[in-house]
């Protein structure tokens, strides 16, 4: 069945027409999605991860909700609480003074079919905007699917005027077969820096694919830090745009996969001004026959002269049937710039491994600490103190070598 | 001879250069002392043709010509040779090619004739084994991964196989050990004669102990505040630049 | 290699900006009508007096092609390709010539220009040469010495009917009729190209070339080439190419197809100079190029080293598959792009048995309104156990009209495998200029050093006497970006 059989399968069952907001909106982002369907190695950008595939089983999943307690971690910060794609009002702090609910969002359609999905499904989200010159410090991002056979599409936006700061620590957990399809739009303005820490935690049987599309203003930051372990399926798909000058952004993920895990963390960072920076490092580390795949790309707009752009990708390799699939490109217009790339894939280094054993550690150990010791490295761009223990127990509490 | 009148040079909107009056005849080698930030290195660039400074008033001649008209190849080929504080890497390109062209460049520019690489490579030979640096020097790509003493050593080889009319050194002297430097200064006395003259930009008087001024000029704050003769360098060193920025 | 030098003087003395290969040769031409059908293949196969299972194979690789798509993936934009507006086959006319005596003094007289001396006194750094003129075989030097020991060298046709059985085992062997579009399409209708044969523990003493010549107007150029290295034997093939100025482009798809059996070696270098077009984008040589060898011995080495300065679009990934355990395939890739040059140009590197190893070293320089892109494939199959893989790739722009992109898949799928891959994107920088301007070069001289530096790791790969002709090359190909 292609792709587009198996979406109007799985998407009969909503009913676009009851929702609320801009139906006809809905209706023409729903229909630029079945342009594509669910989207498999016949899309270029989607060469790495066949989402039909996967969504194949999800065409006859009976629907079901069940309402577990999510656990939420358990930090004293101000916090929003998303259930299946609904702000839950008793989980979450009462009033944030920069912050409105989100109602039904302008339903802008898009080239990328998840994006236009979630825009014809979706019943808002949180909505983030910190006023000119505020420091609005931290607050954690909830989002909770829970149910069988459910398309989960929060759409959220964080807004920061010039020269404002946020941290933002998000954490996406959940039980069930369901699918999420969360986009996050961001805009930063002028000198403002938003720090956006993302923890991946979904039912091992869900799909989950978020979609981050970012603007990044004259002199602003953006900092993010990814960390995906849980879903079937699960992609994280970043576009960033500099579009002021002097802009920097730091996009840092790292994905643990075991069992038939697959994750993907695709990037795309768009220099359109000059004199920007871009640094991203991303780490996978794959145990089982669980495939990994990084797809990265850095373009220069002509006129992003002295540009400066930096990608790094590397994956450990933990067993026979582990597979990695990078694919790390870019694409060039502008004459006076630095830009590189760098991928290594490999299994542990044997030399460390035997000087550890020299010193009287077993085999096994030695392994363990060395994949704690790579671990420990892809966190490192966390400096946030209230995010960094939420992230370290992620990494403590995930087994390599777990059938799934 | 050199002759640099009233030259006033920017970055940008910073003047550096706040009107320079110097006068180098042929044969003479004279140094240029001043503290950090002085305009020294300026002073060489702009003679040398660098793109990124702005020439606001003033003039220089090399021997009659308009010297600030030229292209930086131009001028070399007109005899002047700048050798740099910092030289700069050239990866996969050899050392021995690189200058072989370049001397090549500068004799078609000057209606000579060609050297052929066995005369060239016998004349490199000699001039390596003269400035005592390593045999491979030749086969090495230009400055890449030299140490600083090599850098400034391949600068003195090249300044020896172009034989320039005028040599404009700066601080060549500066990460140079003491025997480094001796030899760099020998390379320079080699090349004293009534054809040479140089410029001897530095920060400290101990070159000057080995290359032995015919003038000293005190360069501060874009202007020089002095000159005199190879004494004045000693009394810098005693006394240091202070006072001598406000003039 | 007496060749080169020539051809360098001859570069020397067509001082002047712009190509330096664009004359046309006035010969008599036995060209085939316009189009593609079966009648015109059967037509081909019967000119070359071809056993039946050819003619079989070449009408399958047609049916396959009428049912494939022009891939739409490349880097590259051109007008639609009129398939069939083209001649299929064009040869000077009379009869085959027997040895050089025969060949029009005319033709020649063209080879002499290009400074491509096909005769064998003539060429004393002992270079045997197969010189295709459009698309067929002219003459090939030193078959003789060759064949004493034991090496086949000779023109594709001449080898489908002296040899049958070798080219009946390995044609399409590694490059599948219907392995893509331009492949079957030259599968259906290659009139000729170069076939070397060297036998188990022979090392080739001498470097074998052919050198491919468009002439003819609105004609396809499909050459088909085959070596195979027995056990042990070893040999380097060097390729040149050069076309007329035309203000309509030409299409060229060629295949290539190499296999090293046990302990063989076979080094491949490439310098392609298909005419570019001109400054503003007319004319060019369409160069869609289907190259791939087969490791298929254990210890088998296959080396590709291009230098790719011509055609206006290239579209072409030189490809090793490491079949055999512990083979080496190595790519080695200077692409210079200028004016309004598309190349689209890498490497596939398949890691099918253990202890496989292969290197990639691409550099890739943008001019003028060019678009450079690398693209390569780096896979490691679960069974390549301590498969290694290093990839460097470089781009250089100049100029601020032009792409530089750079586009690697690597895939691994055994943990014991180790995948390094690196890129980098730079200009020529302003500090490296003055330096050699204060030297006295000037600038187009300086860039040209400074591009030869950039390029050595791989010119150093090419048979000595090529890598002067290579960076000669680079400089001419780069005239009018600077400034």
């Amino acid at each position: 069945m292609s792709g587009t059989a198996y979406a109007t399968k799985f998407l009969d069952r909503i009913d676009v027409a009851s929702l609320p907001g801009d139906q006809e909106a809905r209706q023409s982002a729903l229909a630029a999605f079945f342009s594509t369907g669910w989207p498999d190695r016949k899309h270029e950008a989607w060469h790495y991860t066949d989402l039909n595939a996967r969504m194949r089983g999800f065409a006859d999943e009976a629907l079901a909700t069940r309402m577990l307690r999510p656990e939420l971690p358990s930090v004293d910060i101000p916090r929003l609480v998303f259930v299946n794609g609904v702000l839950d009002k008793t989980l979450s702090s009462d009033a944030l003074n920069f912050l409105q609910t989100r109602g039904i969002p302008e339903q802008k359609t898009s080239s990328l079919p998840i994006v236009a999905l979630n825009a014809a499904i979706t019943l808002g989200g949180a909505d983030l905007k910190v006023s000119a010159g505020q420091n609005a410090g931290t607050i954690l991002l909830v989002s909770v699917g829970s149910g069988d056979g459910l398309a989960i599409a929060p759409r959220h936006r964080i807004t920061l005027e010039k020269g404002s700061n946020l941290t933002v620590i998000e954490v996406i957990r959940g039980a069930g077969r369901y699918l999420h399809v969360p986009v996050t739009e961001i805009n930063v303005g002028d000198g403002g820096t938003l720090r956006h820490f993302r923890l991946q935690e979904e039912s091992r049987d869900s799909v989950h694919v978020a979609t981050v599309l970012a603007t990044i203003a004259e002199s602003a930051t953006y900092e993010t830090f990814t960390l995906g372990v849980g879903a079937s399926l699960a992609r994280s798909e970043f576009h960033v745009t500099l579009g002021g000058g002097g802009a920097d952004v730091q996009l840092n993920a790292a994905q643990l996969l075991t069992g038939t895990q697959h994750g993907d963390v695709t990037t795309i960072v768009a220099h359109e001004a000059p004199g920007c920076t871009s640094r991203q490092t991303v780490k996978s580390v794959i145990d089982g026959s669980a495939r990994g795949v990084f797809q990265g790309r850095i373009e220069v707009a002509r006129i992003a002269q002295k540009t400066d752009g930096y990608q790094m990708n590397q994956a450990l390799l933990l067993s026979d049937s582990a597979e990695i699939d990078s694919k790390p490109e870019l694409e060039i217009f502008a004459d006076d710039v630095k830009c590189s790339h760098g991928a290594t894939i490999g299994a542990l280094d044997p030399e460390q491994i035997f000087y550890l054993r020299s010193r009287g550690v077993s085999e096994k150990d030695a392994r363990a600490i060395l994949i704690r010791a790579f671990l420990h490295e892809a966190l490192e761009p966390i400096t946030d103190y209230v995010a960094r223990p939420i992230f370290e127990a992620a990494i403590q509490s995930w087994r390599w070598g777990a059938s799934g | 001879m050199l002759e640099i009148k009233g030259l006033r040079a920017a970055v940008g909107d910073k003047e550096i250069l706040a009107g320079i009056d110097l006068t180098v005849p042929d044969g003479e080698i004279h140094a240029v002392m001043g503290p950090n930030g002085a305009g020294k290195s300026t002073l060489s660039y702009i003679l040398s043709g660098r793109d990124g400074y702005e020439v606001t008033g003033g003039a220089v001649s090399f021997d009659g010509e308009d010297l600030l008209a030229m292209a930086p190849e131009a001028r070399a080929a007109a005899g002047i040779f700048l050798a740099f504080q910092y030289p700069i890497e050239l990866p996969g390109v050899g050392n021995a090619n690189f200058i072989r062209t370049a001397v090549n460049a500068v004799r078609r520019a000057r209606g000579e004739t060609e050297m052929d690489t066995v005369a060239f490579l016998k004349e490199a030979r000699n001039a390596v084994k003269a400035l005592a640096m390593p045999d491979d020097m030749l086969k090495r790509n230009v400055n890449v991964g030299f140490s600083g003493g090599e850098k400034k050593r391949n600068e003195i080889l090249q300044m020896t196989l172009l034989k320039p009319k005028l040599a404009l050194l700066d601080e060549t002297d500066s990460g140079l050990d003491i025997d480094a430097l001796r030899i760099v200064a020998g390379g320079v006395n080699a090349a004293r004669g009534p054809k040479f003259s140089a410029l001897v930009i530095t920060h400290y008087q101990r070159l000057l102990d080995y290359i032995t001024p015919d003038r000293v000029h005190v360069l501060a704050a874009g202007r020089i505040v002095r000159s005199g003769g190879p004494e004045l360098a000693v009394e810098l060193e005693q006394h240091g630049y202070g006072g001598l920025g406000a003039a | 290699m007496v060749a080169v030098t020539e051809t360098l003087q001859t570069i020397n003395q067509l001082a002047g900006t712009g190509y330096k290969f664009g004359f046309e040769t006035d010969i008599e031409m036995d060209v085939a009508p316009k189009g593609l059908n079966e009648k015109i293949i059967r037509l081909i196969s019967e000119k070359k007096r071809e056993p039946d299972w050819l003619l079989e194979w070449r009408l399958k690789s047609y049916r396959a092609w009428l049912s494939m798509e022009e891939p739409a993936w490349a880097r590259i934009v051109h007008p639609k390709i009129e398939y069939q507006e083209l001649h299929y086959y064009a040869a000077p006319k009379g009869p085959a010539p027997k040895s050089l005596a025969d060949v029009d003094p005319e033709l020649l007289n063209m080879y002499d220009k290009l400074g491509i001396p096909l005769n064998e006194r003539a060429a004393l750094a002992g270079v045997a040469i197969d010189a295709v003129f459009d698309s067929v075989s002219v003459a090939t030097t030193f078959r003789e010495s060759l064949a004493k020991v034991g090496v086949i060298f000779c023109s594709m046709s001449e080898a489908v009917r002296e040899h049958p059985e070798l080219v009946r085992k390995f044609l399409g062997s590694v490059v599948p009729a219907g392995d893509n579009y331009y492949a079957a399409l030259n599968s259906a209708v290659f009139s000729d190209g170069s076939f070397v044969f060297v036998p188990r523990g022979v090392r080739c003493p001498m470097e074998l070339s052919t050198y491919f010549r468009i002439n003819a107007r609105n004609t396809g150029q499909f050459e088909r080439t085959l070596i195979i290295a027995e056990e042990g034997a070893s040999v380097s093939y060097l390729e040149g190419c050069t076309a007329p100025m035309r203000d309509e482009n030409q299409l060229h798809a060629a295949v290539v197809e190499l296999v090293a059996l046990d302990e063989a070696s076979i080094k491949y270098s490439t310098v392609q100079n298909w005419y570019p077009g001109d400054a503003q984008g007319n004319g060019g040589i369409y160069n869609f190029v289907t190259k791939r060898g087969a490791c298929r011995g254990r210890k088998s080495k296959i080396s590709w080293t291009q230098v790719e300065t011509g055609s206006a679009i290239t579209w072409k990934y030189p490809s090793c598959i490491l079949q055999g355990e512990g083979a080496v395939g190595e790519f080695y890739s200077v692409a210079v792009t200028n004016h309004f040059q598309q190349a689209d140009t890498g490497t596939k590197m398949i890691h099918l048995a253990p202890n496989t190893t292969s290197t990639i070293l691409s550099k890739g320089i943008s001019a003028g309104r060019s678009s450079n892109t690398y693209r390569g494939l780096v896979r490691v199959m679960p069974r390549a156990a301590n498969a290694r893989n290093f990839t460097q790739c470089d781009s250089l722009l100049i100029g601020n009209h032009c792409g530089a992109h750079t586009v690697p898949y690597i895939e691994s799928r055994n943990q014991s495998s180790k995948v390094e891959h690196e890129a980098t994107t730079s200009k020529i920088s302003d500090d490296q200029l003055f330096y050699c301007r204060s030297r006295g070069l000037s600038e187009e001289d300086s860039v040209g050093l400074i591009v030869n530096g950039f390029c050595r790791d791989v010119l150093k790969e090419l048979p000595m006497e090529f890598a002067v002709e290579a960076q000669k090359l680079l400089a001419v190909s780069l005239e009018g970006s600077v400034g």
